[in-house]
């Protein structure tokens, strides 16, 4: 399938995408996140389902280095990323999108994307003006077209709607060649139409990208994902194909009624 | 409707500094330039200069407050050191130092190390947000007062240093009236000019947007300190620059130039005009001046100090974004010149 396709584009090395091991986190007495263990291969669409609380958020936030986790290793394409401060992390190919939008308010959309695919260059110092033939202007302009934002890009993200918002936290993920893209909750607050849009933004991304989504929405979720990891109380505790997710009796549980497995 | 936004959008994108031609900026040019022949001699430099000193060193807090959403009550403390480095490395009569290098070595040399130490003042503060930038800049503020003003091997203690000259360059010595004038108008105009074709660069966007979510900056690949301590840098270039003048305006330099009460000024001068826009720091610095200098006529001098607290409350009371904001109500047309070309309103989704 065009998993494996895309695996091979990378010049056959064969890594996997992202590894995790053990990897927990805890606010003082808190265990957040109690050793989670996980290997993606690189082009793999996986989403992360769990309840509230289950730890997540947490697991994005240790492999982007939102903060660091407290113990576990963390490799990103085989490089070791545990220690690696966010941005360095983003330089090197990785991407998220954040559960409630963290944009700039202040900033028209083109600006928000162009500044977004300079992340990854050269020369972010620069104090010249961007000129319109551009690369990264140019590249701004094709996301915003990936993500339908094209009608709004000089309005100001601080008055668009929600829907608009979340588009927005999409592009800001897609812009400069990414590699493996984190994305939490992106459905969140969405009307049905926009959902659609959402999905069909998924699996339009190019085969190369691979990427963790965590989604409430099973529907959703089972869509655009071709593994499945449940999360629970801080830990894996099942994987699996959609399918049999889907058809697990404990997961079920959990879901419909939020027991203790 | 895409073909009209196009070339709206190319028009405000425009890489160039056709922007900063528009006829506001002419006749404000045009009368500065004509003031001299209006003005007299007192008008002209402690009205004119010093309230373009005033503003550039404003502006500098502009940038970092307005732009980069810092507020830093040190940048006097900037402007001392390069006043400082013009009396130590200049000529002085204090006796102490005063090594009469040529104005050429000094001047850029001074401008150099105010903005190295502003990049030093922001690389602590950076650490810090919101009213912990103000208290941390103050702390720093606050020692470098009670330094210079202690230390008599480098900064001659309580007395500092007086018998600073402008150069005479070209036949002219530049303190004189018209010459100084036009000298700080020069430097005024390339300051502005600069802070406001570099607000919307690269730099200028990525520091808007560390202001509005440093978080989202690091997920897309910025290294926030960096580009903070940068706007620093920056801000210390003008903030120096303003110092070498204001030595020169005054002929001295000593800690009082640069103690709690004049750091303060500049933050006033800067909240009155408003942080908006880069005119707003000149301004406020104008309007300052003007009140401190004729305040002692109006209500004598024990309470000239009341009057320009009095008019603060009145400016913030009545519009938080400063006189600028005043403008910026009764001016006919609703879109504002905010952060640069302003919001577009153009889009309507096909």
């Amino acid at each position: 399938m065009n998993v494996s396709i895309a695996a091979s584009r990378l010049q056959g090395t064969g890594a996997n995408a992202l590894e995790l091991d053990n990897v927990g986190r805890h606010f003082g007495a808190l265990v957040a996140l109690s050793g989670v263990s996980m290997k993606i291969r690189a082009g793999e669409r996986r989403a992360v389902l769990g309840s509230n609380g289950a730890g997540k958020t947490t697991l994005f936030n240790a492999i982007t280095g939102d903060f660091l986790p407290s113990f576990g290793r963390i490799r990103f394409f085989g490089e070791e990323i545990t220690h690696l401060p966010a941005h360095e992390r983003i330089r090197r190919g990785l991407r998220r999108t954040y559960q409630i939008s963290q944009l700039f308010t202040n900033l028209s959309i083109r600006d928000s994307v162009y500044l977004a695919c300079r992340g990854v260059t050269n020369n972010r110092f620069s104090l010249l003006r961007p000129s319109p033939s551009d690369g990264a202007m140019a590249q701004a302009e094709s996301i915003i077209h990936a993500v339908h934002l094209d009608g709004e890009a000089g309005l100001l993200v601080g008055t668009l709607s929600h829907g608009q918002q979340r588009q927005l936290e999409i592009a800001l993920a897609l812009a400069g060649a990414p590699r493996f893209i984190l994305f939490d909750e992106p459905a969140a607050g969405l009307s049905p139409t926009e959902r659609r849009d959402l999905i069909a933004i998924l699996n339009a991304l190019p085969g190369h990208i691979g990427y963790i989504i965590i989604e409430h929405d099973l529907d959703v979720a089972l869509r655009v994902s071709e593994y499945v990891s449940m999360m629970h109380n801080g830990s894996l505790f099942k994987e699996g194909t959609p399918e049999e997710i889907e058809n697990d009796p404990q997961v079920q549980e959990i879901y419909l009624g939020g027991g203790h497995g | 409707m895409s073909l009209v936004e196009t070339q709206r959008t190319e028009k405000l994108r425009g890489s160039g500094w056709r922007e900063l031609v528009t006829p506001a900026h002419g006749l404000l040019l045009l009368f500065l330039l004509v003031y001299p022949a209006m003005a007299s001699d007192f008008f002209l430099t402690q009205i004119g200069g010093y309230s373009l000193i005033l503003g550039m060193i404003a502006l500098s807090l502009m940038l970092l407050a307005g732009y980069g959403g810092m507020v830093s009550l040190a940048q006097i403390t900037i402007a001392g050191a390069a006043a400082y480095v013009i009396a130590i490395f200049g000529e002085n009569n204090s006796g102490v130092h005063g090594f009469a290098w040529p104005w050429w070595v000094i001047t850029p040399m001074a401008i150099l190390f105010a903005s190295v130490l502003s990049a030093a003042f922001g690389w602590v503060a950076v650490r810090t947000e919101g009213i912990y930038t103000i208290m941390i800049t103050l702390a720093i503020a606050t020692a470098c007062f009670y330094f210079t003003q202690q230390n008599y091997a480098l900064f001659n203690g309580f007395p500092g240093y007086s018998g600073l000259r402008a150069p005479e360059v070209f036949g002219l010595y530049w303190r004189d009236p018209v010459p100084f004038y036009y000298l700080c108008l020069a430097n005024a105009v390339v300051a502005y000019a600069a802070v406001l074709y570099g607000a919307r660069s690269t730099f200028g966007l990525t520091l808007q947007a560390v202001r509005d979510n440093p978080r989202r900056m690091r997920a897309i690949g910025y290294n926030v300190t960096a580009h903070k301590v940068f706007a620093w840098w920056l801000s210390g270039l003008i903030a120096g620059a303003a110092g070498v003048l204001l030595a020169w305006f005054n002929g001295r330099i000593s800690p009082g130039s640069i103690a709690v009460g004049p750091a303060i000024n500049i933050l006033i001068i800067a909240i009155i005009g408003g942080l908006r826009h880069p005119v707003g720091p000149f301004i406020g610095a104008v309007v300052v001046v003007l009140i401190q200098t004729f305040a002692i006529d109006l209500v004598g001098a024990e309470r000239f100090n009341t009057l320009i607290g009095l008019f603060f409350l009145a400016v913030v009371f009545l519009s938080p974004d400063g006189i600028l904001g005043l403008w910026e109500r009764v001016k006919p047309r609703p879109d504002r010149d905010a952060w640069g070309p302003g919001p577009e309103r153009s889009g309507v989704r096909e």
